[in-house]
């Protein structure tokens, strides 16, 4: 174990916990207003979306549009599943499934 | 099929079932990036022990991927962990809406719960927060148990990643369908499928722009405002969109 390599950690791991506990030290001792709750109510959707999608459609560093990826083909039976099922199980398998099929003809 | 009450083991050994129901989709996901985050860091001159130490202190992929390739970069202290804390900022949404659902816990409580929040963490518990009898106690078998497979996973890496073949199963894709699912999950109203739809098509125009990975934020912080301003000026009733 490197001392360097120590100092590191801690301060990454710092840097990061920091913005997980603030919100929740914050904001759950307290009554929000309605506005702020309904907010927080378009988050989660907004937050998936915005991870996701790019993940479909880009490629490369720097990031390029690149639809041609089997990543968002797969996504389309994925979706139509999940939205069919709403089992995450189901649709976890399944994905995998369509990827794994995808790389043999990719 | 009960009649009495349950007791304590039971309701112990229920909550831990109850969570790792509903943590086996991230863990399963976590597998390949993190042996992938093993292998790489392994090559960047991390021992296995450096590796477990790095995922159990940070427990943030991207940014102990970003971190390790920094290192092999050469650069210092200083740069990475500020890159690592701007990677991280989009907890600080995440955090957010969590606290709804954690109201009253005591202060270690809450301390304990935010180490466990990561993007996944944060859609499975938020999910069932909303849907089911979900409480802390299941929340946080879910975190912990995804942050073990991380922990593991990248120290496994770290030994062994190499004789692991790439790609097996389709696992790679195991974090994409869970969040696809989720996603699904949140579309409840016409509404929502908008604001997703603006959040997605922001971030992929911003990720394009500005390199880094703050188009999370920007694009979620604006597409939810919007969704504020749509919800106020059509005046629906609360919570039917």
């Amino acid at each position: 174990m490197r001392f360097e390599i120590l100092v590191l950690s801690l301060f990454m791991g710092l840097v990061t916990y920091i913005p997980r506990w603030l919100p929740l030290a914050l904001l759950s001792k307290r009554d929000l207003p309605l506005w702020f709750k309904t907010w927080l109510d378009f988050i989660p959707a907004s937050i998936l979306s915005a991870l996701l999608l790019p993940a479909l459609v880009t490629s490369g560093e720097p990031r390029h549009l690149d639809i041609f990826r089997p990543e968002l083909l797969v996504a389309l039976p994925t979706f139509a599943i999940a939205l069919k099922t709403r089992s995450l199980g189901l649709t976890v398998v399944a994905g995998m499934f369509f990827f794994w099929l995808a790389g043999k003809f990719f | 099929m009960m009649t009495e009450p349950p007791r304590k083991e039971d309701e112990h050994a229920a909550i831990v079932r109850d969570g790792a129901k509903a943590a086996w989709p991230i863990c399963l996901g976590y597998l390949p990036i993190g042996l992938a985050f093993g292998v790489i860091a392994g090559k960047a001159g991390l021992t296995p022990l450096e590796i477990g130490l790095m995922s159990l202190l940070v427990f943030a992929g991207s940014a102990q991927f970003i971190a390790v390739s920094m290192l092999t970069g050469g650069a210092g202290l200083i740069p990475i962990v500020m890159t690592t804390f701007v990677v991280n900022l989009r907890h600080l949404l995440m955090s957010s809406s969590l606290s709804v659902f954690l109201r009253g816990l005591g202060a270690w409580r809450l301390a304990l719960y935010g180490y466990g929040i990561t993007d996944e963490s944060f859609a499975v518990n938020l999910t069932r927060f909303r849907d089911e009898n979900w409480d802390w106690r299941r929340a946080l078998v879910v975190n912990h148990l995804s942050n073990a497979a991380w922990v593991g996973s990248t120290v496994v890496g770290g030994y062994a990643g190499e004789f692991i073949p790439h790609g097996a199963f389709g696992i790679d894709y195991a974090l994409i369908a869970m969040f696809l699912c989720l996603l699904v999950f949140q579309l409840r109203g016409a509404l929502y499928w908008l604001i997703a739809a603006v959040a997605g098509g922001l971030a992929v125009f911003i990720s394009i722009i500005l390199p880094g990975n703050l188009y999370i934020v920007i694009a979620s912080v604006l597409a939810a405002t919007i969704g504020v301003l749509i919800r106020r000026t059509s005046k629906a009733p609360e919570g039917s969109p």
